[in-house]
Formats: structure tokens, C-alpha cells, sequence
């Protein structure tokens, strides 16, 4: 292999590593707050990824529906849940967050479509109508569950997944989509040649993260969502309710899940069904990162990207046994390094 | 005969004659529930009883699939051999997994069974030795004594006879020794451990068997259809399998049974009515599946078999277990030998010194009470002594034997017996079940032998010595009752009849009379009396000094991990350190 090669291969491996490190931020998020092992993320990255491959070529993405018809089954759950406990509905509320919202959003994306704004327009388009699906699919799925052990919550995300890839089948049809990069420049970097369009992936990954810490360190619901996430029974003590930090906590999954798709749009050919994938690969950088901690998965994250870089180029037809493959080794090497106690569930 | 027999006469009737009256394709699609049962059945053992999740289970049904195409087609090696050769190399790859994975804490297992699950599909997709993504046709038929399976008629009778026998197995295994222990692995490691169970080998045991199951059910498949690739074993069948467990019921074996045939009949049924409803083919099935599920779960949690069983009537009440040859007990010391030993013992959790160089010893026959204010070192001495913590300094001694390094389970070996400060027992097992528990150790038939039931003679003897020693206790008429529906106070009797049932030398109570109402802390001190004058030693470690003092020979009093006196009752009650600990100095 020749210097050039492995420098391209890492550029490559960074790029990618950087959007499934965005992902395992997400899934361990959720994960933490919840203990939802939340393997519908990737579909927030495909939709979003076709949605605006769809924007560009001045169709209106058919996750308008998605959006507009779980908006009204959020809300007809909120309100049906209210009268079952004999009290009267927040109508005002239910129908600004789970019925206006999503229509003002749809709308703007039917008017949108056929005048193909800029990129940037799209670009917070398709965002705009994947993120809201996060806090409507934990209300729908999760908040009526929100004690069930992480065995039920993992099937309820199964059956999520199942729902949202055979919708995604029914409204964006099994073509494949790729979009345009944001930019096609490249630039000389020595002997290297470094595309305009992995700058903005690596850029963006970076700008979120930094955002996510910020949020995480000096905002109120941030320090929310971290207590929750340590003593969610403590959380619960002192006033922060388990509906919120759901909500939030979702509603940042699919906030970094369409911003990885649009990132990812147009770097590799997206289908309805491509999401699993580039989910589980976020999953398995935080696996090596420990499950825990947040910059340590970051960095299993991006081992993860460099690893398939490097094995699609030595073993191509190998390329994801190895990917999954590894952290059996790097278990091997907790297990040894670490002694745990026995352990037991909460009844 | 009681209505769960005759329900199991009926279903087995049915299954009997089902190929007589259905069509070939609903044979074809029963030979799928019953390949699905037995893959389930494993998952009911791991994930609903043990608390173990596994994802993985379609990579072991595919390794074995594979293994004996590729043997019978290759090298034309007879399916009886390749059977066997499935199920070692099963197991050879679930012993590596679990050793990996089953240490660490938390949900590495599970997790990690998606990952390897998703590895092994790519790898069965790309060996070009396994025929890649067309995978490897021409499997022979299964055939015994000339008769070959090579229907799905023929095939239904080989794989519902194995899946039957399967199902009676994993009953007849969760009602023994072993069983039991299993049962109080999800929520009672801690407990299991200090009655000597290997808590870390028993889920490795739990996670083979349920790998051999899946296994078996990889060969049946192979076998069956006559034909393997790569897309029956993809991350979805694994899920699947997880689905039917968890919609089945995964606290109970038949929801295998219940969870394997709904989903598998379900599926089919979507597939079948629905592009007839919509006018079109799409993925509807699977939207339409997805909400189903989600829908089952939102409103039973728990899944559909424990909701049948509680529309059945109860089953008659037991009897009382058969008197039964005693099992063997072991040497006790004679009265007055020095039992155990504390020399400086230290413990400190980072800057605090939890315990500071204690010492004290207790005799034969004597109960020695541990007392002293909150956070004066008392539990953290009773769990250096149990094996919970390990001393950072000094001795411990047990009938001469150093135990300050040995875990829970080779201590409670050695004949100390304990119980806990939190009542511990295993809440939806008999009070009977949780005693027997205690003398796990008095009995050694395995998983195996559970089983097969070759191992009920010394199943009637364990339960035989529970029942003896709830009679002990006074809780003989309680025998079958749930242990988490007693109230508080009998709870904690369990709990010294659990320990008794271990036949100990030295029984160790942390705080016994924690919470009980006086009418309970009477019957305690009058059971503990009653046992001392049976000539048993007693090491208590209590905080109701009025309890203690009626109660106990001699008292250690411990304050900031220190002792702070020793001596008979009536000399601690009037000791001015002790009265200035507990009452504050007099100025």
C-alpha cells in the first residue's frame, strides 16, 4: 500500500468514523437516560438522507406523512391517556407540539419542494422534518412503557424499526438515492487530496459535539438529562420528570440522526433500509468505548470507521464480519483488565 | 387428573394427528414453529428466567446448519455424525462467547451477541466454501434404520418428537437443584453465591444449553429443508426469536411454545391477507407486524402464557414432601471449640476505615451478639466474614482455615451460613423452593441428570430437609406459598431456615430483627433460643439492644470500626464507653 492510498483510506475511515462516532453519542444517550437500546436511530438517518436527496430534486419527500400522521397519533395517545386518568386534556399544548408543528413543517416542505431552495435551505429542511419524529415516536412506542425492563424496551424498538424500514419501503420505494456533496472542492494537503465534503462531515461532527457539551455542561435541561441519566429515580426525586427527559433525550437522537443523514447523503448511495447498518456501527464504537463514557465512545467510533476503511480496501468481501467482529477481542481485553463483583438486576 | 394434565393430553392428541387432516404447506409451517420452539426454549432459560439477553441466537442455528450441509454434502459424512459435530462446535463457540462476555458487567452480552450475530451472516454470505449468498443445497434427509425423513410429513413427526422432549426437559430442569439456582440468578446473584452456587459457571451453563437448543434446531432446519444460505440467519431471525420469547411469555416454557407458534402464524397470515387488502405488494406486512407487536406489548407485558395460566384454575393443593432418607450432615464441632477467628481485621474504602484492626472469636454453642451505633463497621464486618468484601488487612479464621480472601462460595462451603440485613429470597418461588435452596450444596446432581430426572431421589431429600427445617422454624404450614407473599417478619424466618438447611456450623443473621413488629422479634429470640439449645453457634449482628440483650452470651461492641468493649450483657449495659457512644458523653 502506498502512502497515498493509506492517507486517502484515513481520510475516508475519519469521515465515516465521524458520523457513527455522532451516532454513538446519540444511542448512548438514549440509552443512559431511558435504557432504551434505541436500533430505530438509523432509520432518523436514512429518512433523513433521502428526504433530502428528494429535496434536491425538487420532490416533496414522502416523510411528510410520517411526520404529520404520528403528530396526530401522538396527540390523539396524549389525550386519550389524560381522560383515562379523568383529567382534562392540555389541548392547547398537545395541539401546538404534536398537530401544528408538524403541519407547519409539512407545509413548508410542500411549498419548498418544487422551487428547490439553496442547498443550506434543504439542508434544514430535511433536518426540521426528521428531528420532530423522535419525541413522537417516544411518546407513541416508549412513554407508556417507560418501567418495562430493557428486554421489553429493546423489542418495542425492534418493532419500531420494523414499522419505520416498512414505511420508509412504502414512501421513498426501493431506489436507491445519492445526493450532491455540499461542496466538490478539494484541496491539496501535501500529497494528500482532502474533499471539501469530509471537511464539512469532520467539521460538523465537531461543532455538534462541542454543542452537545455545552448543552450538557451549562444548560438546566442538559444537567436534567445527566442526572437522569445517573439516578433516574433520584431525577425523578428532586422534580425532573421521566416524560421530559425522554422526550429530550429523543428529541436530540433524531436531531443528530438527520444531521448524520444529510451528512452521509452524499458520501454513499442511501436506501430505505441502508439506516440498520450505519445505526449499529454508531453501536458498536460505543461498545468499544466502554458503554459509558462519551468521548471514549467518540473514539471507539471513529476506530470503527478507520477499521472499515481499511479492511474494504485489504478484504473487501470480509469487510463487515470484521467490523462486527471486533469487539469480541476488545471485550476479551475488559474482561480480563477488569473484576466485577456479581451482579444482579433490580426486581 | 388436573386441567393443565389434560391440557397437555389434548395438545399432544392434536399435535399427533395434525399431518392427518392439514394441507402440506400448514405441515411445512407447523415444522417452522417447532424449529422455532426449540431455539425459543433456550432464550426462556437465558433471558426470562436468568435475566440473560441474547440477540445471537440465529449465528448458533446457523453454525450448525452449516456445519452439517457442508459435512454431509462435501464429505458425505452420515447427519447422525454431523450431529454431534454441530453440537460440539456449538458449544465450543458459546463457551468462547460466554467466557468473553458473561464476566462483564451490565449488557455487554447482549449487545455484543448483535454485533457477532451480524458478523457471522456476512461471513456465511461471503466464504465462498459455504457456496456465499447461494448457499449450499443438496442436504440429505435425516434417515434412521432406512426410513428417511425427506418429507415434510416425515420431517414434522422428527422435529416434534425432539422439540416435545425438549419442552419436558426444560421443565423438569427449572423444577430441580439446578433449576432453582438458575431462577435466582437474575435477581438474587448475591444470595446464590453465599448458599455456594458458581453464579459466573451456571450462566455459562444456562448460555450453552440454550446454544445446544439452538444448535439442534440448526440441524433439524438443515435437514428439513434440504437446503442453507446465508438469509435465514441474518439479525432478523434472531430478533425474531427474542420477539417470540418475550410475546410468548420468557418466565415460562410453554410461552416458547405460545410465542413460536403466534408469531410464526402471524407473519404468514400478514403476508397472505394483506396485499389482498391494500391492492398492492409492499412492505406492509412488516408496518402492520411492527404495530401489532407494539400493541401486544403495551398491553401484556409479560406475554401471552402467564395470561392463560391465570385464566386456568389452580391446581389441586400439594402435599407435603414424602419423608425421605436425611441427607448426609456434616461433623459439628464439639461444644466450647473455637469457631472463628478475627485477628486485626482492616477494611477501608478509600479514606474511610470501615473496619480498624478488629479482633474477636466465637466458641462452639455460644450466640455472640456485634452491636453498635449506625455506621460503626457492623455490616462491613459481617461481609469480610461472609466473603462479600475481602480484608485489605489481618486474619480471619474458620475452623482454622483462612477465609479472609475466599469468595461468598467456598466460605459458605466450609459450613457458615448466612442471612440478610434486605430479605433475600427468590420472591416468586414456594417457600419450600427457597429453603431447599439453602441446601444446595448438600447434593450434587447437575443440569443433566435434573433433566433427565435421574436425580429425583436426592430431590426428595432436599425437599424433604427443607420441609424439616420449616417445621424447625414453625413455618410447616407455608409450605407452597410464594416467598414474597409472607409478610415481613416470616420472610425472615425463610431466610434461617434457608440457612439452616445448609446444616451449618456458625449461622450469621445481619440484623434479623430489623423492622419486625414486637410480637415478631418475640417469636425470633424464642426461635434463636431454641436453636442455641439444639447446640447451635450464632454470630448476630443486630442494632435493637433490647433484643440483643435477653437474648445473646457475650457482646462485641463495635464504634468507628473499632472495638469498643467486649463482654457478657450485664457488663456492656453498665460499661461508661459504651454509655457514652450510645448516649453521648455527660458533660
Amino acid at each position: 500500500m502506498s502512502p497515498d492510498i493509506a492517507l486517502w483510506l484515513v481520510q475516508d475511515g475519519i469521515t465515516n468514523g465521524a458520523i457513527y462516532a455522532l451516532l454513538a453519542l446519540a444511542l448512548l444517550l438514549v440509552f443512559a437516560v431511558t435504557r432504551v437500546i434505541f436500533v430505530p436511530q438509523g432509520e432518523f438517518v436514512s429518512y433523513a438522507a433521502l428526504s433530502y436527496g428528494l429535496l434536491q430534486t425538487g420532490q416533496v419527500p414522502g416523510t411528510v406523512y410520517v411526520l404529520v400522521g404520528g403528530g396526530l397519533l401522538a396527540a390523539g395517545f396524549e389525550i386519550a391517556a389524560a381522560l383515562r386518568e379523568r383529567a382534562r386534556p392540555p389541548l392547547a399544548r398537545i395541539l401546538v407540539v404534536y398537530v401544528a408543528i408538524p403541519l407547519a413543517i409539512a407545509a413548508l416542505a410542500w411549498w419548498a419542494a418544487p422551487r428547490k431552495l439553496d442547498m443550506w435551505a434543504q439542508v434544514l429542511l430535511a433536518v426540521a422534518l426528521v428531528a420532530p419524529l423522535g419525541p413522537i415516536v417516544y411518546r407513541i412506542a416508549f412513554q407508556p412503557l417507560a418501567n418495562a425492563s430493557v428486554l421489553v424496551l429493546f423489542i418495542v424498538a425492534m418493532a419500531v424499526h420494523y414499522a419505520l424500514t416498512g414505511l420508509g419501503l412504502v414512501l421513498f420505494g426501493g431506489e436507491g438515492l445519492r445526493s450532491s456533496p455540499l461542496s466538490d472542492a478539494q484541496f491539496g494537503l501535501g500529497v494528500m487530496n482532502v474533499s471539501a465534503q469530509s471537511l464539512w462531515v469532520t467539521g460538523a461532527t465537531v461543532l455538534g459535539m462541542l454543542a452537545l457539551w455545552l448543552f450538557f455542561e451549562r444548560t438546566l435541561y442538559g444537567k436534567a438529562l445527566r442526572a437522569t441519566a445517573i439516578n433516574r429515580v433520584g431525577a425523578r426525586l428532586v422534580g425532573v420528570p421521566t416524560e421530559l427527559s425522554g422526550m429530550l433525550s429523543f428529541l436530540l437522537a433524531a436531531f443528530i440522526g438527520a444531521l448524520s443523514g444529510v451528512l452521509i447523503a452524499p458520501i454513499t448511495t442511501i436506501y430505505y433500509d441502508t439506516g440498520l447498518m450505519i445505526g449499529l456501527k454508531g453501536f458498536v464504537g460505543a461498545i468499544l468505548g466502554g458503554m459509558a463514557s462519551y468521548p471514549l465512545a467518540a473514539v471507539g467510533a471513529l476506530g470503527v470507521g478507520l477499521l472499515e476503511s481499511f479492511s474494504s480496501f485489504w478484504a473487501s468481501a470480509y469487510k463487515e464480519s470484521i467490523v462486527f467482529t471486533v469487539v469480541i477481542p476488545v471485550l476479551l481485553w475488559r474482561s480480563i483488565a477488569s473484576r466485577h463483583p456479581v451482579e444482579e438486576e433490580e426486581e | 387428573m388436573s386441567s393443565r394434565a389434560r391440557l397437555l393430553g389434548a395438545f399432544l392428541v392434536v399435535m399427533a394427528a395434525a399431518p392427518a387432516v392439514l394441507a402440506d404447506f400448514h405441515v411445512t409451517l407447523l415444522n417452522y414453529v417447532g424449529l422455532a420452539t426449540l431455539v425459543v426454549l433456550g432464550l426462556v432459560l437465558l433471558t426470562g428466567v436468568a435475566g440473560i439477553v441474547s440477540f445471537g441466537q440465529q449465528a448458533f442455528v446457523g453454525i450448525s446448519a452449516y456445519v452439517t450441509a457442508l459435512a454431509t454434502t462435501a464429505w458425505g459424512i452420515s447427519p447422525w455424525v454431523t450431529l454431534v459435530a454441530c453440537l460440539a462446535v456449538t458449544a465450543l463457540v458459546a463457551l468462547l462467547l460466554g467466557a468473553v462476555t458473561l464476566r462483564l458487567s451490565g449488557h455487554y452480552l447482549s449487545i455484543t451477541t448483535i454485533a457477532w450475530g451480524i458478523a457471522i451472516y456476512y461471513l456465511f454470505g461471503t466464504l465462498p466454501m459455504l457456496g456465499q449468498y447461494s448457499g449450499l443445497d443438496n442436504v440429505p434427509p435425516v434417515t434412521l434404520f432406512g426410513f428417511a425423513f425427506d418429507t415434510g410429513r416425515r420431517s414434522y413427526y422428527l422435529i416434534w418428537i425432539i422439540t416435545a422432549a425438549a419442552l419436558v426437559a426444560a421443565q423438569n430442569l427449572l423444577d430441580s437443584r439446578p433449576g432453582r439456582a438458575i431462577r435466582a440468578l437474575r435477581f438474587r446473584s448475591v444470595m446464590a453465591e453465599s448458599v455456594g452456587v458458581d453464579t459466573a459457571s451456571l450462566k455459562l451453563v444456562v448460555f450453552l444449553y440454550a446454544a445446544l437448543l439452538a444448535g439442534l434446531s440448526g440441524w433439524l432446519y438443515a435437514h428439513f429443508l434440504r437446503f442453507v444460505s446465508p438469509q435465514a440467519f441474518g439479525v432478523n431471525a434472531g430478533i425474531d426469536y427474542l420477539f417470540m420469547a418475550v410475546i410468548g411469555g420468557a418466565s415460562q416454557v410453554w410461552g416458547a411454545l405460545i410465542g413460536a407458534s403466534v408469531l410464526t402464524l402471524l407473519k404468514e397470515w400478514l403476508k397472505d391477507i394483506l396485499p389482498a387488502l391494500f391492492h398492492q405488494t409492499g412492505n406492509f406486512e412488516i408496518v402492520v407486524f411492527g404495530v401489532l407487536m407494539l400493541l401486544l406489548l403495551h398491553r401484556t407485558r409479560d406475554g401471552i402464557a402467564p395470561a392463560i395460566a391465570r385464566l386456568l384454575p389452580a391446581g389441586p393443593a400439594r402435599a407435603r414432601p414424602p419423608e425421605a432418607e436425611p441427607l448426609s450432615r456434616r461433623a459439628q464441632p464439639a461444644r466450647g471449640t473455637p469457631l472463628l477467628e478475627v485477628r486485626g481485621v482492616c477494611r477501608r474504602f478509600g479514606g474511610l476505615v470501615a473496619v480498624d484492626r478488629l479482633s474477636f472469636a466465637i466458641d462452639s454453642g455460644e450466640i455472640l451478639g456485634l452491636i453498635g451505633p449506625n455506621g460503626a463497621g457492623k455490616t462491613t464486618m459481617f461481609n469480610l466474614i461472609t466473603g462479600v468484601l475481602s480484608a485489605d488487612d489481618g486474619q480471619i479464621r474458620f475452623l482454622g482455615e483462612r477465609i479472609e480472601r475466599l469468595p461468598q462460595r467456598r466460605i459458605a462451603r466450609l459450613g457458615l451460613a448466612r442471612t440478610f440485613q434486605h430479605v433475600n429470597l427468590v420472591t416468586g418461588m414456594s417457600v419450600l423452593e427457597n429453603v431447599a435452596l439453602g441446601a444446595h450444596l448438600r447434593a450434587g446432581r447437575g443440569t443433566l441428570a435434573a433433566m433427565l430426572r435421574s436425580e429425583r431421589g436426592d430431590e426428595r431429600r432436599l425437599l424433604a430437609e427443607a420441609a424439616r427445617q420449616l417445621d424447625r422454624v414453625g413455618l410447616g404450614e407455608h409450605l407452597f406459598e410464594a416467598a414474597g407473599s409472607l409478610p415481613l417478619g416470616q420472610q425472615r424466618i425463610v431466610e434461617i431456615a434457608r440457612a439452616l438447611a445448609a446444616d451449618p456450623v456458625l449461622l450469621l443473621l445481619d440484623e434479623p430483627a430489623a423492622g419486625l413488629r414486637y410480637g415478631e422479634k418475640q417469636a425470633l429470640a424464642a426461635l434463636l433460643r431454641k436453636l442455641r439449645d439444639e447446640g447451635m453457634s450464632i454470630l448476630l449482628v443486630e442494632h435493637d439492644m433490647e433484643f440483643v440483650m435477653g437474648l445473646v452470651d457475650r457482646l462485641v461492641v463495635m464504634d468507628f470500626g473499632q472495638k469498643l468493649a467486649e463482654g457478657l450483657p450485664a457488663q456492656i449495659q453498665t460499661d461508661p464507653a459504651v454509655l457514652e457512644a450510645y448516649l453521648g458523653g455527660i458533660e
